[in-house]
């Protein structure tokens, strides 16, 4: 029979790139962002990550250099969103677009060697796991036990208001922008520095996608960002599981599945919201409407 | 310091220049790429937005303008009315997937029976599909308060996998050997979407298109629910007053993109595609929305933004041809646009102002 | 005055960029369409590979270009086009994918040679060609039947194809031969192409309890999973060489240059006709990579005998008794499998438990 231990500790590998690139994400939609350059930006730290541990012989080197090229991507979209005031939608397109390509045209030179190894973390575990985990608790803390996270999620929640308080809009949403362009860049370093060891051209194959639906999954909140990124990587694992278990499972209908989840998911707490009226699980109220002072 | 005041209606000025100072930026700023990366800048920019039109093998790469703007421009063009109403549906992939779906059943169902109803069915059918799947998010927002951005981005991945579901299952070509994928309908002449006239490249796709430009330039500016429309998107209780449903505003919106989403989905299974697989959804929903902000939300901005992007896919094409450019350095400088060309859309909406002037 | 003179240097300009007249001395162009980057490293990579020895082999007689990432459908045609157009006179499409656009582009020009990889549509301009990975992979086989302690084989496919279940199928009878105790797991990715979901894969086999992994997937990622958890593997499409001695033991090698250099040589002399090419190690189209120290002396000699002897004809990787996964007979003693049994192949041998799909 299947052992649940060793599932859960695929799990908890697999699950590491789309959990990173979720919690950053996360943190921007608090602060009313909907960046739909996730994927942009896991590439740039795929490719910045491996670059620099291949380079340094240092893997951990190599997630700082992702975190630092991830924000640094996102910076784009912050100019775009943050000064020019361009619709947060399509200017999320164009950065993932834009990260594939800037990634495929610097990648040329490191294609075909192979990335440092990576000394496991307690348990056997990879530190970057670990780290993952780590980061649940303290986005949470930083989102509902702070002055700063509460200033991000007034801001988030509705701008105008916040603005009218004396916040700073702009600075606090660069600053998420920023934020989550790190975390997406340490997602995708996951993938190429300690999956799969080299660097090849569209390594991310989508991987930030599903974080953006892991985040909706989440009803906004770090524990369900964990429990969505289990959820969806939980269910890739568990379908191949059953796959080399030669279990006979509907391959497409199953990796549909966390998709529906997380509509339905979706519309509970939205129809929570606007029936019974008690506040907070549905998206922060000013998510994707760029803010202009008026005064 | 300088701060930014808003207009209370874009400037025409601003609307036709912006779009140029863009291409030229992007011109320029690309330029500088292509030399960076060891390739002739002036050659590059000139086989990208020159050669497709008026290169030697112009008389080819022109109607395929046509072929490749034509769906981005139907989707557009159904996106930008809900986007005037404040009302977001960035899942028009999802929708352009399950119209390419139900329309392309309709004549798998059909094989081989001949019939001039057969196409016609098919073009209904990818509307309803992608009607259908519009309406669900449409739907969810009027009973639950569920938000249709994040629910239809949600049914986009529902519809791709649906889509390689299908593909590999029941759509599957019998006669196929066991490659995924269905039958070809370019070789089943009652279900295909062929060239109407030969060498300009038009399908049904692209009058579809034509007339989308044409109807929502009506619906927009002539009709009582475009007045709505408006009135929804910029001062929404105000909307309330005059008389405007949400629920049905939200509805018709996400209906109607949806419907016109999954026409084009069935036009390219029909026509340029010729059959269902996995990979059918190529990102044309997405580039859309791309195409709608860039056309400022305009039926005539979103015929010339479509052609645009159309053109730089294809003079990028023409540039790994002819320079061996890499595909990675055209998608960067394709990347380079759009960020031009939302940009520089500020100025368009705002004046700019020294702090202190009133 | 002056606005003539503007015109008229522009139009001597466009004459300028026309296609210059072909001259008896001009080299011949040929023209390659990638389904993938030529940075992925496997598939299109290798395919690259063999463009550049034909460029090495005929020098200053050949001029070859190609153009990347090509999605399979509308833009293929589009792209196929371009080629035609732009004077090359063969022109190889390396993606399944591409045969119907290859069919299409190749009615309308009839002069333009082209051939298409793993297909089964020719014409009198449109040649195929494959190779016989199958007899790769019972040499694969071999080596992990003898390297197995666990006697369990992991199979990574990519989608359940005739080539891919050729391969599953040869490594299997090669495997059990060698080692009458083992048994092959198999788990489909559904994907060419994804490195985090081959790792995933790849570990669920391992946690199934399998200390050989084959993979028909193009990453690198299985090796890196096998490489963590002590197991071993092998380089797939290309050499995979940074992994050597192990995880990656050997590798199986998709080596078109012989192939490409004879029909580029053909046309030269003006003596290419259409055909269907299946060759295999005898012709050099797939190649065992080195087959490091990892394995013992015996295996490494019995695996290169088997190479060897497949190489030169003496032995079919399918010959009989064969009974297929059901218990029905497919090969009698002695009997070897007909092409089109294995072109269509869609069971599994006796033997394996795994379903395929359907």
């Amino acid at each position: 029979m299947i052992d649940p231990l060793s599932i859960f500790l695929l799990l908890l590998s697999a699950s590491t790139p789309i959990l990173f690139a979720a919690l950053g994400e996360l943190v921007a939609e608090r602060a009313g962002i909907l960046n739909l350059g996730v994927e942009g930006m896991m590439i740039a730290g795929a490719l910045a990550g491996f670059a620099a541990a291949y380079a340094t012989g240092n893997p951990f080197l190599g997630f700082a250099v992702a975190a630092l090229a991830g924000a640094a991507i996102s910076l784009l979209y912050t100019l775009l969103t943050q000064v020019f005031l361009a619709n947060q939608v399509a200017s999320g397109l164009a950065l993932t677009l834009f990260g594939l390509g800037l990634a495929a045209m610097f990648g040329k030179p490191f294609e075909g060697v192979k990335a440092p190894p990576m000394p496991d973390g307690p348990f056997g575990i990879n530190w970057i796991v670990w780290l993952g985990l780590l980061m649940v608790p303290v986005i949470w803390w930083f989102l509902n036990r702070t002055r700063r996270g509460l200033i991000l999620r007034a801001v988030g929640e509705n701008h105008e208001a916040a603005h009218a308080l004396g916040y700073d809009v702009h600075l606090t949403r660069t600053a998420a922008i920023a934020f989550g362009g790190a975390m997406a860049g340490v997602g995708g370093a996951f993938i190429s520095i300690a999956t799969v060891l080299q660097w090849t051209e569209g390594m991310t194959a989508g991987a930030g996608w599903i974080a953006l639906a892991i985040v909706v999954f989440s009803s906004w909140t770090a524990f369900g960002v964990l429990a969505g990124a289990w959820l969806f990587g939980g269910v890739t694992v568990l379908q191949l599981r059953l796959q080399a278990a030669e279990v006979d499972v509907p391959v497409q209908l199953l990796s549909m599945a966390p998709y529906l989840a997380t509509i339905i998911v979706l519309v509970l707490i939205s129809a929570r919201q606007t029936y019974s009226r008690k506040a907070g699980g549905a998206a922060p109220g000013s998510l994707g409407n760029n803010f202009h002072a008026l005064r | 310091m300088i701060r930014l005041v808003p207009r209370s209606t874009a400037s025409t000025f601003w609307q036709i220049a912006t779009p140029v100072m863009a291409v030229l930026a992007t011109m320029i700023a690309g330029g500088i790429l292509f030399a960076i990366m060891g390739h002739d800048p002036v050659t590059a920019i000139r086989t990208i937005f020159w050669d497709p039109l008026f290169g030697p093998a112009a008389s080819y790469s022109r109607p395929q303008l046509l072929v490749k703007a034509a769906p981005l421009i139907l989707i557009a063009s159904g996106l930008a009315i809900g986007f005037r109403a404040g009302i977001w549906n960035i899942g028009a992939e999802g929708q352009y997937i399950i119209g390419g779906l139900t329309g392309g059943a309709v004549a798998l169902a059909a094989y081989p029976a001949e019939g001039a109803w057969i196409f016609p069915a098919m073009v209904i059918a990818g509307a309803a599909g992608g009607w259908a799947w519009g309406m669900i998010p449409a739907l969810l927002r009027n009973w639950f308060g569920a938000s249709e951005i994040l629910v239809s981005l949600m049914l986009v991945y529902v519809a791709q996998r649906v889509a390689a579901w299908m593909a590999f299952g029941p759509m599957k070509n019998p006669e196929g050997f066991g490659f995924p994928g269905s039958r070809n309908l370019q070789q089943y002449p009652a279900a295909s979407n062929p060239e109407l006239i030969a060498g300009t490249g038009a399908h049904w796709g692209v009058v579809a298109a034509a007339v989308a430009v044409l109807v929502t330039w009506v619906l927009v500016s002539r009709h009582i629910r475009g007045f709505h429309i408006r009135a929804a998107g910029s001062a929404p209780r105000a909307a309330r007053f005059a008389g405007v449903n949400p629920a049905t505003l939200v509805a018709f919106c996400l209906g109607l993109s949806g419907a016109l989403a999954g026409m084009a989905g069935l036009f390219e299974v029909a026509g340029p595609a010729g059959q269902i697989t996995d990979k059918l959804g190529t990102g044309y929903g997405f580039t859309a929305i791309i195409v709608a902000f860039l056309g400022r939300l305009h039926p005539l901005g979103i015929l010339l933004a479509g052609l645009l992007l159309a053109l730089t896919y294809i003079g990028g094409e023409l540039a790994q041809l002819t320079m061996q450019l890499p595909a990675a350095t055209v998608q960067v400088f394709q990347g380079m646009l759009l960020f031009f060309l939302l940009g520089f859309d500020v100025l368009t909406r705002f004046r700019i102002q020294r702090k202190g002037q009133s | 005055m002056q606005r003539r003179t503007l015109l008229a240097s522009a139009s001597a300009i466009l004459m300028a960029l026309a296609v210059p007249a072909m001259a008896q001395d001009e080299p011949l162009k040929v023209g390659f369409i990638y389904v993938g980057p030529v940075g992925d490293g496997g598939w299109t990579y290798q395919h690259d590979l063999a463009r550049q020895a034909v460029e090495a082999e005929y020098g200053d007689k050949v001029e070859t270009t190609f153009i990347e990432s090509v999605p399979e459908g509308a833009d293929a045609e589009r792209a196929l086009t371009q080629l035609a157009l732009a004077g090359n006179k063969l022109i190889f499409a390396t993606s399944f994918g591409f045969m119907d656009p290859v069919m299409n582009v190749a009615a309308k020009f009839p002069d333009v040679k082209f051939e298409h990889a793993t297909g089964y549509k020719t014409a009198p301009n449109v040649a195929t060609y494959d190779a016989r990975f199958y007899e790769g992979r019972a040499v694969i086989g071999t080596i992990a039947g003898h390297m197995t302690e666990s006697n369990k084989i992991g199979y990574i496919g990519s989608f359940p194809i005739p080539e891919v279940i050729q391969g599953i199928n040869s490594s299997f009878i090669h495997a059990k031969k060698v080692n009458p105790d083992v048994e092959m797991k198999v788990v489909w990715a559904y994907s060419w192409f994804d490195p985090a979901k081959e790792a995933d894969a790849a570990a669920a086999l391992l946690a199934e309890g399998v200390d050989v992994i084959l993979q028909h997937t193009d990453s690198t990622a299985p090796l890196a999973k096998a490489q963590e958890a002590g197991a071993i593997g092998f380089g797939q499409a290309s050499d995979m060489a940074a992994f050597k001695p192990s995880p990656r033991v050997a590798s199986i090698i998709d080596e078109w240059s012989p192939y490409y250099i004879k029909r580029v040589g053909a046309m030269l002399d003006g003596t290419w006709e259409t055909g269907s090419s299946w060759a295999g190690i005898g012709d050099g189209e797939v190649v065992i990579g080195e087959i490091t120290d990892a394995v013992p002396a015996e295996v490494k000699a019995e695996a290169e005998a088997l190479r060897d002897k497949i190489g030169a004809g003496e032995y079919h990787p399918f010959t009989g008794p064969l009974n297929k996964a059901d218990g029905s007979e497919w090969l009698a003693e002695g009997e070897t499998a007909p092409d089109s049994d294995l072109q269509g192949m869609n069971f599994f041998v006796e033997g394996i438990t795994a379903q395929i799909p359907q």
